[in-house]
């Protein structure tokens, strides 16, 4: 850990159970949701009262405990590196789930607005 | 018509000529059109569910082997997490509210390949999120004892369906309570197979190392050949392992009480009901002996870091474009989750809870490993008290979460459960208990299920005549 990363830890574990106004925003903005102003004032207090139940892990003493990552033991499970038709949809099938389609394709919005060299 | 309840009795009538498929789903479509302001179905199948029962009937005609097709003619739902070719799949969400599926769950196609008769697609907690059936975009699945009464979730309306007999048996997804929790509200068998036991190819996800795909049904037998007809590898999903289930060995089997389950916060009436169910188990000498999983008051606060990290995760391919509505269409639970798991592995917080949830479950699993070695199953509550009232726990989310608590450990550890039936409190509202084991130890449970039920003569009833 760099002693910035160590500085930004440490100053994590300090805000870990105030949820401010702020963080309900950042975190909706990393998870793609677009929240009115009613439903953060909403989340805020729900979301606070949960983080400060789960803060209950900080008096577990987990020093030599290995985090699990599976439960079943499996090791390496390999499949044949072939085609099979049923493996895949056809490109039909692939976009039949939406209108918004050209030629075959997905159409998607614009990334890039207005052409700058006309 | 007086409806077959189990499996067996179906097939029988079948052969018997008593009935025919094309009649019981007649009968079965009948009662869904009857009972629906229970909420139970959100799409019925019913083209299809004629064209597979004419299908039967001539099966039938031409005559059918011993052991083949062994759920023929059986009427079964799918909750709406399972992808149905062709048919309409939703996840009770918004944003799959039209989706229709280009391939089926291995489970589905499974169950059909069997003789099953898919009748419909059964409401749920939206992306099954949920422990009482009230948070589906959809609206809430009522429970066929009383309609006043959530019917226990995240699995509702498969639950609901099976109690109410509109279909016979049902399809769920058990997360951290799914199947065990709605079995237990409307009184049903309920399984919850070891994790990796059954594929969860096609099976709309929710947290990867935490689902479990599981059934309901009426009686022990019908849940287990159910199982026997879904388990195993399938080529799709690389976590199933095709484990020999051990033989239930002919010693008495031993059964532990762990003293953390029944503690304060667990309803007199339910404690009462599992004790004498633990009486007819002594009687068929089963021993019990008290065990202890220390580590059980963290289950929920595990449970809460790792299911909403996957489930942000998970739900993150939701973007509207390839398929589905966008993002502003998830409803307000989904974005609690999504939100709560983004935030606990987002920079700076994944160690304080995400790493050092990993590492409390760790010590759960080692708590019920320990355990498992001096005894064969282990008894224990489903739910802290028999179903509760519609919109009672609906605005305060943490409180609806808590209600996981005798639920979650089991698939943070990865093993399996089994929930039934015990009888029913002074509201007339289902009781019942659940029977844990150590992993791939299912044929375990149904034996000692299939002992308490034969032990009491177990006769299945419909909430609704």
């Amino acid at each position: 850990m760099t002693s910035c990363e160590n500085d930004l830890f440490v100053l994590s574990l300090l805000s870990m159970t105030r949820l401010t106004k702020a963080d309900v925003v950042h975190v909706a903005k990393l998870a793609k949701l677009n929240l009115s102003d009613s439903e953060i004032n909403k989340f805020l207090p729900q979301l606070s009262s949960i983080i400060d139940f789960i803060g209950q892990l900080n008096e577990v003493d987990v020093k030599n405990v290995e985090p699990t990552a599976q439960v079943t033991g499996l090791e390496n499970v390999y499949r044949v590196d072939g085609l099979n038709s049923s493996n895949y949809l056809t490109q039909d099938e692939a976009i039949s789930g939406t209108d918004k389609t050209y030629n075959g394709y997905f159409k998607v919005p614009a990334i890039l607005e207005g052409r700058t060299d006309k | 018509m007086n409806l077959p309840l189990t499996i067996e009795e179906t097939r029988k009538g079948l052969l018997d000529k008593k009935f025919s498929v094309v009649e019981l789903v007649d009968e079965y479509l009948a009662r869904i059109d009857r009972n629906k302001d229970l909420n139970i179905f959100l799409t019925v199948s019913k083209d299809l569910a004629y064209k597979k029962a004419k299908e039967a009937d001539k099966l039938i005609r031409t005559g059918i082997g011993q052991g083949q097709y062994p759920l023929l003619g059986s009427v079964i739902a799918h909750k709406d997490l399972f992808l149905t070719k062709g048919v309409r799949t939703t996840a009770a969400s918004k944003v799959l509210e039209l989706f229709i599926p280009q391939y089926s769950a291995t489970v589905v196609e499974r169950d059909d390949k069997a003789g099953a008769i898919m009748i419909g697609k059964t409401n749920c907690d939206a992306w099954a999120h949920g422990a009482s059936g009230e948070n589906s975009d959809f609206g809430p699945t009522k429970n066929p004892w009383n309609k006043k009464f959530v019917p226990g979730g995240s699995s509702s309306g498969s639950a609901a369906s099976v109690a109410a007999g509109l279909s016979l048996i049902a399809t769920g997804t058990d997360t951290g309570g799914s199947i065990r929790n709605p079995a237990n509200f409307c009184g049903v068998v309920g399984l919850k197979p070891t994790y990796g036991a059954v594929s969860r190819y096609g099976v709309i996800a929710m947290a990867s190392s935490l689902d479990s795909i599981g059934c309901f049904g009426h009686t022990v037998p019908d849940v287990e050949l159910m199982f026997n007809v879904t388990k195993g590898e399938d080529g799709y999903d690389a976590t199933v392992k095709n484990s020999k289930t051990p033989k239930l060995k002919n010693s008495n089997l031993r059964v532990g009480i762990p003293k953390e389950y029944f503690t304060v916060g667990l309803d007199k009436e339910v404690e009462k009901s599992i004790m004498s169910s633990i009486e007819v188990f002594k009687k068929e000498g089963i021993e019990f002996v008290e065990v202890s999983l220390p580590n059980t008051k963290y289950a929920i606060s595990v449970y809460y870091i790792v299911q909403p990290a996957e489930v942000s995760s998970n739900l993150g391919r939701y973007d509207g474009i390839r398929y589905g509505n966008g993002r502003r269409s998830f409803g307000a639970e989904a974005k609690r989750r999504i939100m709560l798991g983004t935030y606990v592995l987002s920079a700076g917080y994944y160690d304080a809870y995400y790493l050092k949830a990993q590492k409390v479950r760790s010590k759960l699993i080692a708590d019920f490993d320990r355990v498992f070695e001096r005894v064969d199953a282990i008894i224990a509550p489903v739910m802290p008290g028999a179903a509760f009232k519609l919109g009672e726990k609906v605005s305060d989310p943490l409180k609806m979460y808590l209600a996981d608590i005798y639920t979650a450990s089991a698939n943070l550890a990865g093993i399996p459960g089994l929930a039934i039936p015990s009888g029913f409190n002074r509201l007339g509202l289902p009781l019942g208990f659940q029977l844990l084991g150590p992993r791939f130890s299912e044929n375990t449970l149904f034996g000692l299920g299939k002992m308490y039920q034969q032990a009491v003569s177990y006769k299945p009833s419909l909430a609704i005549k």
